[in-house]
């Protein structure tokens, strides 16, 4: 599974709130997928205040708020591979 | 004095980053109480956290076990980890956040958030779960911290 700092993410925001991060994804992207903390995703488990807006770009892009304990919440564009179809599976496209 | 009113019910402290010196004198004195309840601790956290943990306390007197933060949190999302209480640290929107999630993911346990550091009015107000708060401005000194949690966890009397 791809490890997300590999997948040299571009930062759309930085220092965000989990309003902030889902207000941007529901404002940007035209596909929205809802999922729950815990949602596994490349090699990582989203963390945040359930629901989490993931975006889909381009078809081929992945939206996501990205969480460390020291930083804060990112939220990151990276290219999507297979977790595209897989969120599209697994997620609502409802809060 | 030893209680058996928790035998070996898990209890899981999630650790934030520990920029504010009060996380780390806080969760070794939480970790050794809760373990004296008959708890059995484990201890989440980022590799700077667990080692300023286990250096603290070599001898591993207080803080019991330890796991890497991101690994609890799959393992939980898994199902394959439980706890009956979990305690979690936060003095930043990261850690309301991980907060959160715990609560999602643990749905049945008892949670106690620590809301501490210079936004720490700020961050409580944001925690709009279903939860425990203990909610203190401390930075450097955790006695107003440590009396709050004492009263949460019914050590006061013991304590004062």
């Amino acid at each position: 599974m791809a490890c997300i700092d590999e997948l040299n993410p571009e930062v759309l925001l930085r220092g965000a709130s989990f309003a902030e991060c889902r207000a941007l994804v529901e404002k940007r992207c035209r596909e929205v997928y809802y999922v729950d903390p815990g949602y596994a995703i490349f090699d990582t488990h989203l963390i945040g205040v359930p629901p989490i807006a993931v975006g889909v770009e381009e078809d081929t892009f992945i939206i996501l708020p990205y969480t460390k304990p020291c930083y804060g919440t990112f939220l990151i564009r990276v290219p999507g591979g297979e977790e595209v179809e897989r969120l599209r599976r697994k997620g609502r496209r409802r809060p | 004095m030893t209680t058996q009113a928790h035998k070996d019910e898990p209890a899981l402290l999630i650790f934030g980053c520990p920029e504010v010196p009060v996380q780390a004198a806080i969760g070794l004195y939480l970790a050794g109480r809760l373990a004296e309840d008959s708890y059995d601790v484990l201890s989440a956290g980022n590799p700077s956290v667990l080692a300023l943990l286990r250096v603290s306390d070599w001898r591993r007197h207080y803080i019991g076990r330890t796991i890497d933060l991101d690994r609890c949190i799959g393992e939980v999302s898994e199902k394959k980890r439980d706890a009956a209480l979990c305690v979690v640290f936060a003095h930043n929107d990261a850690g309301i956040s991980y907060a959160a999630t715990m609560r999602y993911l643990l749905p049945e346990a008892r949670l106690v958030v620590i809301v501490f550091g210079r936004n720490a009015e700020e961050l409580a107000a944001g925690v709009e779960f279903p939860c425990e708060k203990v909610m203190e401005k401390a930075v450097h000194n955790p006695g107003k911290l440590k009396k709050g949690i004492d009263e949460v966890f019914g050590w006061r009397a013991s304590t004062s």
